[in-house]
Formats: C-alpha cells, sequence, structure tokens
C-alpha cells in the first residue's frame, strides 16, 4: 500500500486521540469549567413595559394602567404541608387549590407558573409577609387595565391572556403563554401601538437558581419600552350624555365631526362595563356577559345593518341630480297611488319632496333613474341603468367598509347585478322588480357608522374624511386622513340640505326643532319583520359650517321622528351650545316609552 | 453477472452518513431549544424544522446524482470548473453583501453561496487533470497547474472577504501529498505556521536567540559540509525573517476582527466578553458535560443566544454538553471511521480521476472537521466554517452530501471504469 495513504490516515488517528485527550481534559480532569458553569447559568427575565394609556380628546383619562400580583408556584419546590395554609391566605378550597397546582405542574414542574393570578393591592399587603416563607411561591407583579370611566366599552375593547391559535398565528414570535393582548376595539386595533416592547435582563443563577446578579454587568441586558399612548377623537362628555340616553335602549348612536372624519361619540346599547374584563372574575363576567340576549359585546355601530330606509332619499336625490333625471327646481306631480305614502298628493320638487319623506316621487324619480332608454328592451335597460345608480350610491361609502380604526367593521350590502339575477334571473328583471330600493328599502343594508358618514358627506356637501377613533399615537403624531369625494356637485347637496332643515322645522323631525340652531336631517323608520319597526335619524348642525353629523338608531321604537329624531337633536345641542335647553324631550327620551299612539302631524 | 446497485454501493459510508446527519438534526434542535416556548423539532420556525427540510432535499439531490451517467462528472469536469470560477467571478461583480462578505446571491427569498458549489467544482477539476496518466506532481509545470487550480478559487473567495472558506481549500495540498508531492514543501509550510505561532506565543527577542541558538546545535551535529552549513544557515535566517514578519502580518495585514481571534487563541481570558467569549462560552459548555453529560435537552450553556452560531458553527458545544465525553468521542470515532473508508474507497480505484476525487472529498471533510472541533475545544482560532451533516445550513449539508455521494456512485461503476481503461 502507497506508504503516503498509510501516512494520511495515521494522521486521521492521530487528530481524533488529540481531540479526545483534550475533550478528556476539560471535561473530565480539569473542574474549572465546570465550576465555571455552575455559575453561569443565565436566566432570561422578561421585563413587562407598561400598555400605552388611552385618553379622550381633551386628554381625559380612560384607560391606565393598575398594579396587580400574580401569585407564582414553583412545583418542584411545593410542600404540601403548606396547603391549608396556602388555601386560608387566599380564601380558596383545597379542591381550588389542587387543581391550580395541578395546572401549574401540567405545564412545568420547574418553572414557575401562576398559581392565582391578579391578587389586587390591599390583598397583596395583607399577605405579603406571611406568603414570603413557603417555599416553592413567589409574587410577581405585573399591571392590569383599569377603566376610569364605564363609558365607551365597544370603542376600547378589552386585552386577555393571548389564546393558543393567537400564539400560533404569531410569525413574528413576540408573545408566549401568558401574555396579554388587545382582544377587541381600539387595544386590539393599535395593539402593536400600545404594547410597547418587551426588555430582557439576563440574570446569573447558581445551580440551586438563587439570583447571583446580573450577567454581564447588564451590558446584554434591553429595557423595556413603554407603549404609545393613544388619543381617542371621543369626547367624553358627549359619549357619557350619549349613553346616558341610550340607557334601557338598543341602538347606536354615532356622531362625527364632518370637517375631520373625528369620531365625537360612539355608543352601541347596551354595553357593558370594560372593568369586568379585567379584574379576577373575567371568565365569570365574560360569560355572563355573552349570554346576555341584547348582545352587549355586538358592536351595533360598526356591525348591526338595517335598510336605511327614508335617509336613502338623500342619496336617491343626489344620484338623479347627478345623472340628469331630475332638475333641481323640477316639479312632479305625484298621485300617491304608485307605492304607499303618507305624503299627501300634490306637486313635488326635491326639497319639498324630501321634507314630507314622499314616497311616490322617488319613486317615479328612481323609475327615471333606472329606466334610462339607453336599450330598447327594458330588462338590458335596466341593467345599465341599475349599474350606473350602483356606481354612485358606492361613492357614498356604502357596500363596503368604510375603514374606521376598530376591528371586525361590517360591509353592509349594496346588492350588484348578480343578487337580481339568481333571484328574478338575467334579463328576467327591471324597475318594477326593484321599485322598494327607491325609499331605502329592499335589499338595501347600511350599518349606522355608514349613515352618521352620510350626515358628514351632506354637510360637507360633497365629501368626507374617512371617520376614526384615533386623533394621535405617542407624541401627538395625529394620523392622516383620506379625504373622499362623492363626485357630486355641492350645488345639487344644496337642494337636498334645505329638505333636510325643513324635515326639522316643519315635517317628521319637528321633536328635534331648535329654534335658534338649524339643525338638518331626515328621519326613517327601518321596517322590522320580527316586531315593531326601528327609529332612525340622520343628520347634521348646524345648517351652515356644520360642526356634528350624527345617525341614531334605537330599535323596536317605532317612529324615526321620536326617539331617534329626539335622541339625535339633544346630542346636537349638547355639542353646540353645551346644555340643554329642552328638558322635557331629555325626559321624553329617558323616559324611553315611545311606542304610544301616532300622533298626526308624524309622517314618515 | 447480475451486478445489481446495491450490491456494488458502499453502505458503511451511507450508513455514518445517516448517523451524522441524523444525530446533527437532533442536536440543532437540542441547540435552538427555549424552555418557555418549548417547539416541536419539526416546527419551521425552529432550525431543526427547516432542517429537516434541508435533509429531505438531500435526500433528492441523492437520487440525482445515482440518476446521472457516471462518466459525466469525468467528462464535463473542466466545465463544471469553468462554470464555477465564472459563478465566483460574477458574485464578486452583483452577489448582495451580508455581514462584511460578499458571497451570496440572492434570487427572491433564495440564497445561494457559490463558494460552497466551487469545492465541489474544484474537486473535479483537480481530479480531471491528474487523470492523464502523464501528468505527475514530481513535475514542477504540473505541480503549478495543479495548484492554479484551486489557488484560483482562494483567490477569488478572499476577494469577496470570506477567509474561512478560503481557507478551506489549502485542504487540497492534502491530495497533492497523497499524490507525491515532495514532503518538504508541506514541512516548510507546516514549519512556517508553528513558527508563526510560536512568534505569537513567546515574546520575540527570545525567540530569536532561540532560533540562533538551535541554528547552532544543528550546525554542530550537522554541518560536515559547506553546503549544509549553508542550508541551516538560510533556513534560520528565513525563520527570523518570519518572527519578524509576523509583527507586520498582524498589524498591517490582517483584519481587526482577524487579530483578535488570532490572539484570543492565545488568551481567551484577555477578552472574555469580546471575541474570546464564543471560545470560552463553548469550553464551558463542552466541560460542563463531564463524563456522559447532562442528557439530552438538558444543557444549561448553549440554551440562550450568547454564542451566535449555536447551532451552526458552534454545535459540537451542544454535543459536548448534554452527551459528555463519551458522546463526543463516539462523535469523533464516526468522523474517523468516515474519513479512514474514504481513503480506503480512494485507494481502491483504478481510474486516477476517482482516487484523486476521493482524496479531494477526504481532504475538504477531514480539514472542516479538524478545523471545527479544534476551534470550539479551543486549539484553533474561531474560523466560521461548520462541521460537516451536522451543522445547521443548506449550502453546506448540500456540499457534503453532493461531494461524498458523488465519490459513492463513482466507487458503485468502478468495475466498469476498470474495463473501460
Amino acid at each position: 500500500m502507497n506508504t503516503r495513504a498509510v501516512i494520511i490516515r495515521i494522521t486521521i488517528v492521530i487528530t481524533v486521540l488529540v481531540f479526545s485527550a483534550r475533550l478528556f481534559s476539560i471535561q473530565i480532569i480539569d473542574d474549572q469549567y465546570k465550576q465555571a458553569a455552575q455559575n453561569n447559568i443565565i436566566h432570561k427575565v422578561i421585563k413587562y413595559p407598561y400598555r400605552g394609556l388611552i385618553t379622550d380628546k381633551y386628554g381625559k383619562l380612560l384607560v391606565h394602567n393598575e398594579p396587580v400580583y400574580d401569585l407564582m408556584v414553583i412545583p418542584k419546590e411545593v410542600n404540601h404541608q403548606d396547603s391549608t395554609r396556602i388555601c386560608d391566605l387566599l380564601e380558596i378550597t383545597n379542591q381550588e387549590y389542587l387543581d391550580s397546582y395541578n395546572k401549574a405542574k401540567r405545564y412545568s414542574i420547574i418553572l414557575p407558573s401562576i398559581f392565582y393570578d391578579k391578587l389586587s393591592n390591599e390583598k397583596f399587603a395583607s399577605i405579603q409577609d406571611k406568603i414570603v416563607d413557603v417555599s416553592g411561591y413567589t409574587i410577581q407583579p405585573r399591571t392590569t387595565r383599569s377603566y376610569d370611566h364605564k363609558s365607551l366599552a365597544n370603542v376600547l375593547g378589552y386585552v386577555g391572556e393571548v389564546t393558543a391559535s393567537q400564539l400560533r398565528a404569531d410569525t413574528s414570535n413576540y408573545y408566549r403563554s401568558g401574555d396579554y393582548i388587545g382582544i377587541t376595539g381600539v387595544e386590539k386595533y393599535y395593539e402593536q401601538d400600545l404594547r410597547g416592547k418587551r426588555g430582557i435582563s439576563y440574570q446569573t443563577v447558581d445551580v440551586r437558581g438563587t439570583v447571583i446578579g446580573e450577567f454581564g454587568d447588564g451590558e446584554f441586558d434591553t429595557l423595556p419600552e413603554s407603549g404609545n399612548n393613544i388619543q381617542l377623537t371621543i369626547d367624553l362628555e358627549l359619549q357619557q350624555y350619549a349613553e346616558k340616553l341610550m340607557e334601557g335602549k338598543t341602538g347606536s348612536v354615532v356622531a362625527i365631526e364632518p370637517k375631520t372624519g373625528e369620531i365625537l361619540a360612539f355608543v352601541s346599547a347596551p354595553s357593558y362595563d370594560p372593568n369586568q374584563f379585567s379584574g379576577r372574575d373575567f371568565s365569570e363576567n365574560f360569560s355572563k356577559v355573552q349570554l346576555d340576549s341584547l348582545k352587549p359585546l355586538f358592536n351595533r355601530p360598526i356591525q348591526a345593518m338595517y335598510p336605511p330606509g327614508s335617509m336613502f332619499k338623500t342619496i336617491q336625490s343626489l344620484v338623479a341630480l347627478k345623472e340628469n333625471r331630475v332638475g333641481t327646481k323640477e316639479e312632479i306631480y305625484c298621485e300617491g297611488d304608485l307605492i304607499g305614502d303618507l305624503a299627501p298628493p300634490g306637486e313635488y320638487d326635491i326639497t319639498k319632496a324630501i321634507t314630507y319623506s314622499s314616497n311616490n316621487f322617488f319613486y317615479k324619480v328612481f323609475r327615471r333613474v333606472i329606466q334610462q332608454g339607453y336599450d330598447e328592451n327594458s330588462f338590458i335597460d335596466a341593467r345599465i341603468g341599475y349599474e350606473r345608480w350602483r356606481s354612485h350610491v358606492l361613492d357614498f361609502g356604502l357596500g363596503d367598509r368604510l375603514g374606521i380604526d376598530l376591528p371586525n367593521e361590517n360591509t353592509g350590502s349594496i346588492p350588484d347585478l348578480n343578487v337580481y339575477d339568481r333571484i328574478y334571473g338575467i334579463n328576467r328583471w327591471r324597475f318594477s322588480n326593484i321599485y322598494s330600493l327607491s325609499i331605502g328599502q329592499g335589499e338595501l343594508l347600511v350599518t349606522p357608522l355608514q349613515m352618521a358618514n352620510l350626515g358628514s358627506i351632506l354637510a360637507n356637501r360633497g365629501y368626507y374624511y374617512t371617520p376614526h377613533v384615533v386623533r394621535a399615537i405617542g407624541n401627538g403624531t395625529s394620523i392622516p386622513q383620506n379625504r373622499n369625494e362623492v363626485g357630486i356637485d355641492p350645488a345639487y347637496f344644496e337642494v337636498v340640505v334645505d329638505g333636510m332643515e325643513k324635515v326639522i322645522s316643519i315635517g317628521s323631525g319637528i321633536r328635534a326643532y331648535i329654534p335658534d340652531l338649524p339643525i338638518c336631517g331626515k328621519t326613517s323608520t327601518v321596517e322590522n319583520p320580527h316586531g315593531e319597526d326601528h327609529s332612525g335619524f340622520m343628520g347634521f348642525a348646524p345648517k351652515d359650517n356644520p360642526e356634528i353629523a350624527i345617525a341614531v338608531y334605537v330599535e323596536n321604537a317605532g317612529w324615526g321622528g321620536r326617539a331617534a329624531g329626539s335622541t339625535a337633536s339633544l346630542l346636537i345641542e349638547k355639542h353646540i351650545k353645551g346644555h340643554i335647553t329642552r328638558p322635557w324631550t331629555e325626559a321624553y327620551v329617558l323616559k324611553g316609552d315611545f311606542a304610544d299612539e301616532r300622533p298626526t302631524n308624524e309622517s314618515d | 453477472m447480475r451486478d445489481q446497485l446495491t450490491n456494488r454501493i458502499d453502505w458503511l459510508l451511507i450508513f455514518i452518513y445517516l448517523i451524522l446527519v441524523m444525530a446533527g438534526w437532533v442536536n440543532i434542535y437540542a441547540a435552538d431549544f427555549d424552555l418557555e416556548s418549548t417547539k416541536s423539532i419539526f416546527s419551521l420556525s425552529q432550525s431543526s424544522g427547516r432542517q429537516l427540510l434541508w435533509i429531505v432535499s438531500s435526500i433528492v439531490l441523492i437520487i440525482i446524482i445515482f440518476a446521472i451517467d457516471y462518466r459525466f462528472f469525468e467528462s464535463f469536469a473542466y466545465l463544471v470548473y469553468g462554470i464555477s470560477i465564472l459563478l465566483l467571478v460574477a458574485v464578486l461583480l452583483l452577489g448582495r453583501e451580508v455581514a462584511g462578505s460578499t458571497s451570496w446571491f440572492e434570487i427572491g427569498s433564495f440564497k445561494l453561496q457559490p463558494s460552497e458549489f466551487a469545492k465541489i467544482a474544484t474537486a473535479i477539476g483537480l481530479s480531471k487533470f491528474f487523470s492523464s496518466a502523464s501528468r505527475k506532481v514530481s513535475d514542477n509545470k504540473d505541480l503549478l497547474i495543479s495548484s492554479l487550480i484551486f489557488i484560483v478559487p482562494i483567490c477569488l473567495i478572499v476577494l469577496q472577504g470570506d477567509t474561512g472558506t478560503a481557507l478551506v481549500y489549502t485542504a487540497f495540498v492534502l491530495v497533492l501529498f497523497r499524490e507525491g508531492m515532495s514532503p518538504t514543501i508541506l514541512m516548510v509550510a507546516l514549519g512556517g505556521i508553528a513558527v508563526f505561532i510560536l512568534t505569537l506565543l513567546v515574546n520575540q527577542v527570545v525567540l530569536v536567540i532561540g532560533i540562533i541558538v538551535v541554528a547552532l546545535i544543528a550546525a554542530g551535529i550537522m554541518a560536515r559540509n559547506i553546503r549544509n552549513g549553508l542550508i541551516i544557515g538560510a533556513v534560520a535566517i528565513a525563520t527570523i525573517g518570519i518572527v519578524i514578519s509576523v509583527d507586520f502580518v498582524l498589524n498591517e495585514v490582517l483584519k481587526p476582527h482577524q487579530q483578535k481571534r488570532v490572539m484570543s487563541l492565545i488568551n481567551p481570558n484577555a477578552d472574555p466578553l469580546g471575541v474570546g467569549w464564543n471560545v470560552t462560552q463553548s469550553k464551558i459548555a463542552i466541560g460542563s458535560g463531564g463524563f456522559s453529560g447532562k442528557g439530552f435537552l438538558n444543557g444549561t450553556q448553549t440554551k440562550f443566544d450568547f454564542v451566535p452560531e449555536q447551532t451552526t458553527d458552534f454545535i459540537f458545544c451542544t454535543i459536548g454538553e448534554e452527551h459528555g465525553w463519551i458522546g463526543s468521542t463516539i462523535v469523533l470515532i464516526l468522523f474517523a471511521v468516515l474519513l479512514i473508508r474514504i481513503t480506503v474507497i480512494a485507494e481502491r480505484q483504478k481510474s486516477d480521476f476517482v482516487r484523486v476525487y476521493g482524496y479531494s472529498v477526504f481532504a475538504i471533510l477531514f480539514f472542516h472537521f479538524a478545523i471545527n472541533v479544534a476551534m470550539t475545544i479551543g486549539l484553533f482560532p474561531v474560523v466560521g466554517i461548520p462541521l460537516p451533516f451536522f451543522s445547521y445550513g443548506g449550502s453546506s449539508l448540500w456540499t457534503f452530501t453532493i461531494l461524498l455521494f458523488i465519490l459513492l456512485k463513482l466507487d458503485s461503476h468502478r468495475m466498469e471504469l476498470l474495463q473501460r481503461w
């Protein structure tokens, strides 16, 4: 055999022998490395950052952090002879003790896990001294969310322990079991801003787990960074007044500042006290709230969908004007025989038709829009007209999410051609099949937020800023908002707005009338196949340089002019004047009994 | 004669390959293991999960290699070599800079390191050169040309800033040694390195005096004629030259991070939290393993992210800590068996091409193995090269797999190669 090959093989063997001998020396003979290792077990200690605070528009604190204490247990170090002592201190039964202990043991026998969470400050103070010398138990300070007011639960949302499925979905590997995460509302939508950044401190511990000191003098540590504070657009005072007015009712209030898109008030009624979801009794309270038949967790302003009803006549007018199917002053004679109507027969122009909510006028106008005569075949003609109509309606922010900065917004629905093709067959439908859309009924669905935004569009005469609840994050960096154009001549808006003003002064919204405050609005009585109709109102004020646009829905409260109109007018007055001049209207709304007989001067 | 492929394959080598790869996979999981968020060994957020993808794709590569005609490798050797040199040039011009080295191509999210695959091409190119019977290492011209075959990639890779990988190519000297290169050249090279290291360890003046003393003693014993005396004198003067130039090399030629790595070898405690950190932590981890180790996943030293190359270059620490002296020695023995087996396979070839290729594979694997282990146990400066089959990473696993299995493929055809010539 080649001698060089032999030399090479010998080299391999020698190399391995040298390595093995060296390993023998450092692993078996030399003790210094074992000692170094014992002094060199490094524990990562997570330092939790403070979650950002949330304030209202004027800086009033809405959410802050409260210190709580978690009692941690290391199962391996527990001596069960201490169990009665622990049970007495925490006032828990032996069974609860065992349940908590076994749960911790299942997670890990050597790592600490929560034995009893969220001890209050007082409770902590009372047991602190007694618990320190019980082996296996330690106290870990932490913060929990605390809500300064009972208001605004559906905007703020709440935080909760991160779930197993969220942990799996977390590709950034940020969250760990036991971490808190925003579950709904602003807490969820702005989670990334609010949560801050966790810090890590490296501590040297000996084999028994006793902390010897900061590792490397803290050179590798990272400090926790507090989350950013968030300033909402909500005016707490107006919000609280709105919540008071909605007490005992089911429905929504959304008030928007038209020139910015800032949401001033956002009520989903009934709601819940956000503090219920931050304490020890979270699960108990949560299931109670969740099982409530009136669904307090259902965020009505952005999730409930209703047909728009008569409010939609404002859009019908503008689309018809845009399509040149009606003139601004054109009068149309209405017999009142085409569709059920409360408005008397006579000559109507747009302003008058809106004032008296003439169904027949809008029936005729909508027919002109749908059947424009583009095609000899009236079915094909209806398709073309409908498509044009629909594209204008979508420009009002309907049929899709507006993009509010809250999770789970619903789209509403403006049906496309396919919907009718499915119902009637392709080229088997025309105006006569879809005429109920003319008065905002039929297959249309909108959210209260979309209607408040309609108020904004009318107030601005043709554009809106995307409605939002957060004004600024951190040090006043305000969030730029899109200006969305509807694409309709502002001059067309004036005839509609004139009509809306008269709705309040002489029409169905008379209850909302305030002599020195020109409110423009439109009432809706939303047909409800399941019971009493819903009462709806959409409007803005003052007529010139509007400061507030508003939509109110009160479920099963009948006529739009009453519950919703009265509530809206009180909120408008509160916002603009700062006080209420009509205590009787306030008393009427607070009493909440709207289902009495119909006065003859109220029509819809 | 029914000559089945399964009868012609060297199963011992495949067996060791599989053991090493699987052991590597399990240890990568252990090195990445975090008590606070225990994830599955298959989880793609873990290195181990991704390594499994590399292992599976390596098996696909093996199947492809066995599907290729065995004559391909020799026939297209220079073409493959030429393409790899072009790629090395291209990466210099077009590559992406990562951590100071321009050695990666980035195509979408897929990253490719030509210097890894050039190892295979260089091995094939060098083998092709010696496949002609007229080529002899003892011929100075052939020696020069054959050396250029691996010196060209070395230069290109040094230009990329990846000195560690470039160093691997010096392993081809071992191939030349087997092919008959004068041992004097090897001796001179090794002697130079020894003097270099001595220079770092010992005071320069003391060393110069020592060299003169050694030279005088040598002259007294061996200088029976003037020629020997002259040689000894020349060697002594050259050595002193090296000693003096080391200072220059250290301060002027090596980059600051390389200087620190060399210095930390000599005295790791000088800067325990800086460059010596990896070596110190590595030794503590291995040393605390004791005789039989702390057990799988029970390591305490290799679980934190202080050693940045925990799953790659320093994977041997995890073996040392969790499986102790016994486990580490078993791994060392497995490597020894693998390497010796490769030389056995190389020696049994009748074809010069395959023999030289076999020794090329041996040289690359041996160099990686020896330098990597020596580095983790503090016998060599920190050079960022992976432990074959163990370290996490697709490029390196693919390269080692392809290298080894081309040899197995060629070996399985050794009888046909014999018939051809």
